[in-house]
């Protein structure tokens, strides 16, 4: 597994797997979301130019508010991300997986104020990259995570091939190895499947090329027990 | 079981609980009786139930990788609108005013009382000290500051503690951009162990300390005493409570107790942040009697602190006794 993959136990007493996010994809977020406030308060300040200080009241306001709640807002009502994490592919969670609700959400967000400091939220930088779930100060104190929206998996199928059973007795993680790559081979190219294949040349009767890759599809179609 | 078993048996059941899934929040609510082999919504539990159970037979049994990822993502879809937000939080609000928040300051009561006296021990001193010293005030204060003030507390002003040129909702909605954000900052820098908290604290207190002593001495007190009397109670309650709120963060990384920091931060994270919800409104609030109450010059200064003294009085009584139940 790789190392951003974190295991959370549910009450159901079974673990779902979150892939953490780590500052660059963070950052990035970070960035859209201030192109978008900014957007925002430049086409405010155009639109209340005319009205003087009252403009300059909901100017202020509208500042104040796009500082420091757009981020909560978008987080608790728009299922876990502003409009620059869903670009990114990002989602807060709790540290539990479960989404997070007004609380954790501001407190991650009012600390902000700690995490900008002294530029370019070097503080944040510094913590994120100090522990191993990518926390800035506000996400330890929220107790939340930064992972990435599940994509929606890919639900291609071991393509069906004539079963044949392996000639040497497989461990449960080389069978796994070997169901992937019987999923996988349709999504890579015939080459780099049949470069794949040959690596366990004595697995696949020592055959080579498409051949390789057809014979160990078929110990794959063997092992789902598909007749 | 094999892994084409397993799928002729329960895939059809996994589709189910992905169809429910993608009908999205309203449907749910709805219920639609139309389609009756999907999932209803009142099975979903049980439904999502098994598929946890599915899904942990699938990962011990080592079925293929795209299988369990698929599995894998539906109990995360389905974990997310189990155990996500729940209504009522209208009701909430009400007891959280009610008693929550006086309740959760009185547990802090001696961060608190730090704060306050880290707030109003300068603040008193250097009222003080100006009264005898009137130039003291300017290794705080540069002369032009001084000046902009003397300016807006003017005896001739059209209005209190505003330059002519201002005007109400303009300042109003400067002072909840500017005030709300000192709170911020003095909350936020706490969690540095609670150093940012004092800082703020201490330099606030004493910058308004400074200001308030030479305004007085200089003989501008009235319009500025009665300009500040009436927001003074939310808004300085509100700073200290906002320093308050930043000293228990950092105090539960300088004392953890028998928890881990990252425990003992998250933990004091909770109540931080109830005060922090109060202390906004408050925030909020005090902008309010800013902005429209203080400048008012039409009632005469004794009625300005008379309404202080009652805001003050309001204010202390419901933090003394807010949210005690009757007996106990």
């Amino acid at each position: 597994m790789l190392d951003t993959a974190r295991r959370v136990a549910t009450p159901e007493g079974i673990e779902i797997t979150l892939r953490v996010a780590g500052p660059v994809p963070r950052a990035l977020a970070y960035l859209l979301d201030l192109v978008i406030r900014i957007v925002i308060m430049v086409a405010i300040s155009i639109s209340v130019a005319m009205l003087g200080r009252f403009g300059l009241a909901v100017f202020l306001l509208s500042a104040f508010l796009l500082e420091w709640l757009y981020p909560v807002v978008f987080e608790v009502l728009g299922s876990g991300a502003t409009p620059g994490k869903r670009a990114m592919g990002l989602i807060v969670l709790n540290d539990d997986g479960t989404p997070i609700r007004w609380p954790a959400s501001l407190t991650r967000n009012l600390l902000r104020a700690l995490d900008f400091l002294p530029f370019m939220y070097f503080i944040g930088y510094c913590s994120m990259v100090a522990n191993r779930d990518f926390k800035r100060l506000g996400d330890l104190a929220a107790n939340t995570l930064v992972v990435y929206r599940e994509q929606k998996p890919t639900t291609a199928r071991i393509p069906e091939a004539d079963p044949v059973a392996p000639l040497l007795p497989l461990s449960l993680s080389e069978q796994r190895t070997l169901l992937d790559f019987a999923e996988r081979s349709a999504r890579i190219t015939p080459d780099r499947a049949a470069e794949l294949a040959e690596i366990i040349s004595p697995l696949a009767a020592e055959q080579n090329g498409p051949a390789a890759v057809q014979h160990i599809v078929g110990i794959a179609n063997h092992l789902v027990g598909r007749r | 079981m094999k892994q084409a078993a397993f799928e002729a048996r329960y895939l059809h059941e996994i589709e189910r609980f992905e169809k429910w899934l993608d009908l999205g929040r309203r449907k749910w609510r709805r219920n639609d009786t139309a389609d009756r082999a999907a999932l209803q919504t009142g099975d979903v539990p049980a439904a999502y139930r098994h598929l946890c159970q599915l899904m942990a037979l699938a990962r011990d049994r080592q079925y293929s990788p795209d299988l369990v990822d698929r599995l894998n993502h539906l109990v995360l879809r389905g974990h997310h609108v189990l155990y996500g937000p729940a209504g009522g939080q209208r009701a909430q609000l009400f007891a959280f005013l009610a008693s929550g928040f006086p309740t959760v300051v009185r547990t802090e009561r001696s961060l608190v009382v730090t704060a306050a006296i880290l707030f109003f021990g300068p603040f008193l001193l250097l009222l003080a000290a100006v009264q005898f010293y009137p130039d003291f005030v300017l290794h705080f204060v540069s002369p032009a500051q001084l000046a902009q003030y003397e300016e807006m507390y003017d005896a001739d002003n059209v209005r209190l503690g505003q330059r002519n040129s201002d005007d109400n909702i303009m300042m109003f909605a400067f002072y909840i951009w500017h005030n709300v954000k000192i709170g911020i900052q003095t909350f936020a820098t706490g969690m540095a162990f609670g150093l940012g908290s004092i800082f703020y604290l201490v330099f606030n207190g004493t910058i308004i300390g400074a200001i308030s002593g030479y305004l007085t001495s200089a003989g501008h007190g009235e319009p500025f005493w009665s300009f500040v009397s009436g927001h003074s109670a939310m808004e300085l309650t509100a700073i200290v409570l906002s320093g308050a709120a930043g000293l228990k963060l950092g105090s539960a990384l300088i004392a953890p107790g028998n928890r881990t920091r990252k425990g003992a931060l998250i933990e004091a994270a909770k109540p931080a942040i109830r005060i922090m919800y109060g202390a906004a409104l408050m925030f909020l609030i005090a902008a309010f009697i800013e902005g429209f109450w203080s400048p008012l010059k039409i009632f005469s200064p004794q009625i300005k602190y008379a309404v202080g003294i009652i805001l003050w009085a309001l204010v202390l009584s419901y933090f003394f006794l807010g949210g005690r139940r009757r007996g106990t």
